[in-house]
């Protein structure tokens, strides 16, 4: 059946390259060096990215950030804490537009 | 939960298992150790002879490389026993590695250890844990072990109860922790007591496992905070693609990933440090392997010495060891062993 999404496409990612080589490299090095081990540990890292992958709902990133979280020893329960973080901000984001809603409402009404 | 052999599964076969390893396209593991200059793949020495005694065993676990459990009746004897005994009394090889299925149940268990001991080995023992509390008779196991000094090696692939019952059976976690508390009583897993409680590590799923420090540090705070419990190492080890795990690989559609998984993480230092290139591995019926998964595979050593009987250290010190797919589970990321992860 054909989809948007193909699971295999993931392994795929380093393929980019193919059509622009010089901006492809400089990314992967960059995303390499921003998953390195730093003032955040590497698991710390792997789960912002699974709560960023929810937030941009990105299905190969939720695969990729799962596995990873999954072998750095995370826990079930903190995959899905990291999962109700994007919710709560996705959330929160589109509720504290509600005040920009009540200044209009105020504005515009009697 | 019933054995492999049991069900008369496919897999029960290593010809059926080898024939899936090799159908996908991945590179051949011999001509990986070609390109890193470690073909032809030979040991270092021999200084661990690890024994398998027998299939039989009190749990039936998921990723069960052995195809253990207690419907498996191949146990190895006295006779065989005492030829190990033999070849150990006249060689220079330092370690004596139990396994099994639950190398306990073997009704000679207590006297080989004491034999091995006399002969003033280091004996490890991989225990199960629920063994000691699942019958009368094995309560005093931890007192026996301290009494030989043996080294204890046991399975815990969670600090939760949720992920060690998914892989190991349900109540298998409690009734880990019921012991390893009767282990930590007596002085097992205890700093400055010298007796060793080492507990193993491996993931629950089709995942790489994560790095050995990290694993070994949250293993250590959750234990001793949720349970009391204590221990020494924690040795990380990958599950490999075969027997249960394998099959569990294909059921759950996550066979082609996994192997991928290993292959790309192909590590040249960890491949140098596999333990076949130190260890032998006795079968129950008196066979010898490079290792215990070549010898669930049924691959013996590739030597004129095939058997206990015909026992040759020097050509066995400088036999071909025998590789095939499955050895990608040794050489991924920082490698996995026995003894955990080797760099
Ligand atoms: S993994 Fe160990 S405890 Fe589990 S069935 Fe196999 S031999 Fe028994
Ligand atoms: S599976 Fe056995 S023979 Fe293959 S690398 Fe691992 S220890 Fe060596």
């Amino acid at each position: 059946m054909e989809t948007y999404y193909k699971p295999e496409d993931l392994k795929k990612f380093g393929n980019i390259g193919e059509f622009q080589k010089k901006l492809a490299d400089k990314f992967f090095d960059y995303y390499g060096e921003v998953f390195k081990e730093g003032a955040l540990t590497g698991r710390e890292k792997a789960l912002i990215a699974l709560g960023v992958a929810h937030a941009i709902q990105c299905p190969y990133c939720i695969d990729a950030y799962t596995s990873d979280t999954l072998e750095k020893g995370c826990t079930e329960e903190q995959l899905m804490e990291a999962v109700h973080v994007a919710g709560a901000i996705r959330g929160g984001a589109s509720l504290v537009h509600g005040v920009q809603m009540m200044n209009q409402t105020k504005k515009i009404m009697m | 939960m019933k054995s492999l052999k049991a069900q008369g599964h496919l897999f029960a076969s290593s010809d059926a298992q080898m024939e899936v390893l090799n159908k996908s396209d991945h590179e051949p593991f011999d001509s990986k150790l070609k390109d890193v200059g470690l073909y032809p793949f030979k040991p270092t020495g021999i200084d661990i002879f690890q024994v398998n005694l027998g299939k039989m065993c009190n749990q039936t676990c998921k990723h069960c490389h052995v195809d253990a459990g207690p419907d498996r009746k191949e146990i190895m004897t006295r006779k065989t026993m005492q030829q190990c005994l033999d070849i150990l009394a006249v060689h220079d090889i330092p370690k004596v590695d139990l396994t099994g299925g639950a190398p306990e149940m073997n009704p000679n268990f207590r006297w080989f250890v004491e034999e091995a001991a006399a002969l003033g080995k280091h004996i490890m023992d991989r225990c199960n844990l629920t063994i000691i509390t699942a019958n009368k008779k094995y309560n005093d196991l931890p007192q026996f072990f301290a009494k030989h000094r043996v080294e204890v090696i046991s399975s815990l692939p969670h600090y939760t109860s949720l992920r060690t019952d998914s892989q190991r059976g349900d109540g298998v976690f409690d009734r880990s922790v019921k012991a390893i508390r009767m282990l930590n009583e007596i002085g097992y897993g205890i700093e400055g007591t010298g007796l060793e409680l080492n507990l193993v590590y491996n993931p629950t799923g089709a995942i790489l496992p994560g790095s050995q420090e990290t694993l070994e540090a949250d293993y250590k705070r959750e234990l001793k905070r949720r349970f009391g419990i204590e221990f020494n190492n924690l040795y990380v080890i990958t599950n490999m693609p075969i027997s249960r795990f394998l099959d569990y690989l294909l059921v759950s559609n996550n066979y082609e990933n996994y192997m991928q998984k290993l292959v790309e993480a192909f590590n040249p230092n960890a491949a140098g440090k596999v333990m076949c290139r130190n260890t032998l591995s006795i079968g129950w019926d008196g066979y010898i392997y490079d290792c215990d998964f070549n010898q669930m595979l049924d691959i013996k050593v590739k030597s004129t010495a095939q058997h206990l009987s015909d026992f040759d250290f020097e050509g066995l010190n400088s036999r071909e060891i025998e590789v095939n797919q499955h050895c990608y589970g040794c050489t991924a990321g920082p490698g996995s062993s026995c003894g955990g992860q080797t760099s």
